[in-house]
């Protein structure tokens, strides 16, 4: 086990870290925010949303916090109107891709999508509304699937597969027609590799995933089981 | 097979051919196949059978002659009569022409052309000259000396300090300096590493690394073994797009071939080194082009890229330290070894050592496959090896790096093709699609054609390529049909910047570079057709809604 | 536990050779896209009972075989018609007129591009590059490579294989 601390400097302020850390989670340790919706401490990273990634000296392309190990002497820059301008373009993107309506979602007050756009003062959508026809599947007994609120942070697929084991969620198709699915993309209900275990519902960032029985602005997720696994499992060897 | 065996198969073989008067070679690549290529050998056989010349002439099926334009191709050694557009009713003419002595006219093409005149074949060397399914010509033509050389009289420094002296960079677009690359997965101490070959040639337009693999796929094996003994690998992937089962046939057959020989396998030449090497099918998926996407299918997951770094020589296959490298980069290594590092750095430009191959295509008079020293221009493959512009159009733009590049207009004509010198110009050296477009092309239009590819090639793993391409598209479609309004050309600027900046991988970095590369050099297309017209004369503008 | 085999979904003696593909590389998982282009090139198409299949012969996930099978624009989930028509989208075929064989095609045959006609006879598809730029624009029937057409050539060209099924 790497025991290496590296210091390095975040925003003008010095931080220490240990050698196998990530931007991400030092930043984090210190209260620096950085923006991110793909990640979620617990799964496996894949800097794949685009939100994190920070400017760091010396490098010539932005780089993804979530994913990049510190380095000693790193001179990181989180903040810039440049960055910002990229991120809330991001959002935009997202808003465009498929249907987010707030005002009838079971997690609107709660749903890091809208958390995120309010904190990073998004005040409008300049992108053409895609208004994709996505299906809404409510056949598995306790939860529904909601396509038109996913933005394919795949939270999903890696908790089933890397906490559960199940690996009932997975991506299919790609680009603009990805979707997540289970199994051989049959509903839900009829999935047979689903344990029923409501991970995925509470680490999906959105109103994408939900509890069946919750009206609007009532699911809130509760995630206290993915450290407290991620806890009991490493300290179990 | 040791080398004293390896000279004497070479020694064999060579007499063998000169038992023959003559060798009738036929185009059997794909392009020359399609057009009846297999026909047209079949018909020479059988009329040397008939007239009795068996054993005066030899026909052979051969790689690629590179004027594909004029196929299916027919050669006649030493006479250095070149035929086109054969077809099997010319047999009796052409085995005439051999007897007497004289071409047949009306067949002719003239080899003393730019087309042949200019290029300066290395990697090509021998496409066109040995049957490819055949290792006994290709051990005559010199074939696995230098990777017997290496394994038996160099140490893995000494082949890395040739590769690096040459100058070689990556073939397949980026230009990353070879040597550097393998210097630094031979410095893993990982037990286990991997070379690979990356054959999924995905560029429309660009067919430079099937011509190379359907004509001389023992060159490539070879390259990846020297590769392998330099970076101490012991396995090997070559990655083939499924599109080219030519390509995959004749990959497989050369491997069987080799292993047969000793050339490949366990314990090559008597020495400790061993190198296995094995076809796998890529499978309709331009982005599996990008390395890190391309290992994921190679393990049997959905080819979506990851992060770099870790960059592949740290952690690669399987985790395992990986060499990746393009095909035409492999198949120049054999060439290197031959002739010494500082030979090779003798041929091209400053920074851009060596030849390029390109694959010619679109309105230009000569299309086909050329291979030329870097730092040639661009006007004289495209008007002199390349015959200019038919039917007397005149030269409006050439597209170079496929998707991923840009086009360059007339007045950028006479700078030399070299990975900086493009770079600077908006487009890329890309791995060799050249096409050419006159007046009739619209690059609004064009611009719309590669945003349709970039959008339906996108993984869909980051936020910023898998919408942004899609708006990016929707953007210049409206554009093409008069529906856009003046927002638009920002909003394509915005996404291109975005794209650029923040993409995961090369695709979605670099799929903004035609829009950009057209709005730089033909803004004045994109104005009109915002005003409701097309300059080009061939987009229905304002004809819908 | 221990883990058993799986029988092929059918009789049909032909799973052999899909079954030879995943030993070759010892039913591991990165057999997976060997495994499917096995499957397409003896079946013709990927069904739910052969990705079944080859997601128990090499201990996958059904999801993880699902996802793969629609990542790759080379597999298709559909049966095919009994006649498919390749058009080439390549750069250099989009200049000289692929899009107006399109055209064509939709208009004579009402087909766009991954569609079948209802009778199964005829399928339509694309192809990003098949790498005959010299003969641009491209046309594969089955095996038949056409090159040079016009929309006028193409239909013809067509209709006069398609009349040999009758």
């Amino acid at each position: 086990m790497n025991t290496g601390i590296k210091t390095l400097r975040i925003d003008g302020r010095d931080v220490g870290a240990r050698a196998d850390q990530t931007i991400l989670q030092v930043a984090r340790e210190n209260d620096i925010f950085i923006p991110s919706l793909c990640y979620l401490e617990g799964l496996s990273p894949v800097g794949a949303c685009r939100l994190c990634l920070v400017e760091v000296k010396g490098a010539s392309r932005l780089l993804p916090s979530c994913v990049t190990r510190v380095e000693e002497g790193m001179e990181v820059t989180t903040r810039s109107e440049r960055l910002d301008a990229y991120r809330r373009m991001i959002l935009e993107l997202l808003f465009s891709e498929r249907n987010h309506i707030c005002s009838v979602c079971v997690s609107n007050g709660h749903c890091e999508l809208q958390s995120l756009a309010e904190r990073l003062n998004l005040t409008h959508v300049h992108f053409p509304y895609r208004y994709p026809r996505l299906p809404v599947d409510a056949s598995h007994p306790r939860f529904v699937a909601d396509h038109n609120r996913c933005i394919l942070c795949t939270r999903c697929v890696r908790v089933c597969d890397e906490i559960e084991g199940a690996h009932t969620w997975e991506v299919m198709g790609r680009g603009i027609e990805a979707r997540v699915i289970t199994d051989l993309n049959q509903p839900w209900g009829q999935s047979e590799s689903c344990t029923s275990c409501g991970k995925c519902v509470h680490v999906c960032p959105t109103g994408a995933l939900s509890e069946k029985g919750r009206s609007v602005a009532e699911m809130a997720k509760r995630r206290q089981f993915l450290p407290y696994l991620t806890m009991m499992r490493t300290q179990a060897r | 097979m040791t080398l004293e065996e390896l000279e004497r198969t070479a020694a064999e073989e060579r007499a063998g051919q000169r038992k023959f008067t003559c060798h009738l070679h036929v185009c059997t690549a794909a392009s020359c196949l399609s057009a009846g290529g297999a026909q047209v050998k079949q018909a020479l056989e059988q009329e040397l059978a008939e007239r009795g010349m068996r054993n005066f002439c030899r026909v052979k099926g051969v790689g690629c002659m590179g004027l594909c334009s004029a196929g299916p191709l027919v050669a006649a050694h030493p006479e250095g009569f070149l035929y086109g557009h054969v077809v099997p009713e010319d047999a009796p003419d052409i085995t005439r022409s051999l007897v007497e002595g004289r071409p047949v006219r009306r067949l002719s093409v003239p080899a003393d052309q730019p087309f042949f005149r200019r290029q300066l074949k290395l990697v090509l060397e021998n496409s066109g000259l040995v049957d490819p399914e055949r290792l006994e010509e290709y051990i005559a033509a010199g074939g696995y000396t230098s990777l017997l050389r290496a394994i038996t009289e160099m140490t893995r420094q000494e082949v890395i300090r040739e590769v690096t002296v040459s100058g070689l960079r990556g073939r397949g677009g980026a230009g990353y300096p070879t040597g550097l690359k393998w210097s630094t997965v031979a410095k893993s101490t990982d037990a286990e590493k991997y070379v690979v070959c990356n054959a999924d040639e995905g560029d429309p337009g660009a067919f430079m690394d099937r011509a190379v693999l359907e004509s001389d796929p023992h060159r490539v094996l070879e390259g990846m073994a020297i590769a392998a003994y330099a970076v101490g690998a012991r396995h090997g992937f070559i990655y083939v797009r499924a599109e080219y089962p030519l390509a995959v046939a004749r990959l497989r057959t050369a491997i069987r071939q080799a292993e047969r020989a000793g050339l490949l396998g366990n314990r090559i030449a008597g020495t400790p080194f061993s190198f296995h090497v094995e076809v796998r099918l890529g499978a309709g998926a331009f982005v599996c082009g990008e390395e890190t996407a391309l290992m994921a299918s190679i393990e049997g997951r959905r080819g979506t890229p990851r992060p770099r770094p870790p960059y592949p020589a740290e952690y690669g296959l399987w985790g395992h330290s990986t060499l990746i490298n393009n095909v035409e980069t492999f198949a120049n290594i054999p060439v290197i070894l031959r002739e010494g590092g500082e030979w090779f750095a003798r041929i091209g430009a400053a920074a851009s050592k060596g030849t390029k191959v390109f694959a010619l295509a679109g309105r230009v008079i000569n299309t086909g496959l050329i291979e030329v020293p870097m730092g040639i221009s661009l006007r004289e493959i495209i008007f002199e090896i390349g015959g200019g512009i038919p039917e007397g159009r005149r030269f409006k733009a050439v597209q170079t790096g496929g998707p991923s590049g840009g086009c360059i207009p007339e007045e950028y004509l006479d700078t030399p093709v070299d990975y900086e010198s493009l770079a600077a110009l908006g487009s890329m050296m890309g791995s060799g699609g050249l096409i050419v477009m006159d007046e009739s092309t619209c690059m609004v239009d064009l611009a719309r054609f590669f945003l349709e590819f970039s959008k339906g090639e996108s993984c869909g793993k980051c936020v910023p390529c898998r919408v942004g391409t899609a708006h990016l598209y929707d953007l210049l479609d409206r554009l093409v049909k008069g529906e856009a309004n003046g927002e638009s050309l920002r909003m394509l600027e915005e996404l291109s910047d975005l794209l650029r900046n923040t993409s995961l991988c090369g695709l979605g970095q670099s799929a903004p570079n035609p829009v950009l590369s057209t709005l730089r050099y033909f803004r004045e297309e994109y104005e009109a057709h915002l005003a409701g017209r097309c300059l080009a004369g061939t987009c229905r503008v304002g004809t819908s809604g | 536990m221990n883990w058993v085999r799986p029988a092929p979904p059918t009789e049909d003696k032909r799973w052999k050779i899909v079954d030879a593909s995943m030993r070759r590389l010892g039913y591991r998982r990165d057999a997976l896209i060997e495994a499917l282009h096995s499957v397409q090139e003896t079946f013709g198409y990927l069904d739910d009972d052969s990705l079944r299949y080859v997601a128990q012969s090499l201990r996958l996930p059904l999801s993880a075989v699902y996802g793969a099978a629609t990542f790759y624009h080379f597999f298709t989930l559909k049966p095919p018609g009994k006649h498919a028509c390749v058009v080439c989208t390549g750069t250099a075929c989009h200049i000289k007129g692929a899009p107006q064989l399109l055209e064509m095609m939709e208009r004579e045959y009402q087909l766009k591009p991954g569609e079948t006609t209802p009778d199964g006879r005829l399928s339509l598809l694309t192809a990003r590059c098949v790498g005959s730029c010299g003969l641009a624009p491209v046309v594969v029937l089955d095996r038949e490579l056409a090159g040079k057409l016009t929309p006028d050539q193409m239909r013809q060209w067509l209709e006069r294989r398609l009349a040999y099924d009758t």
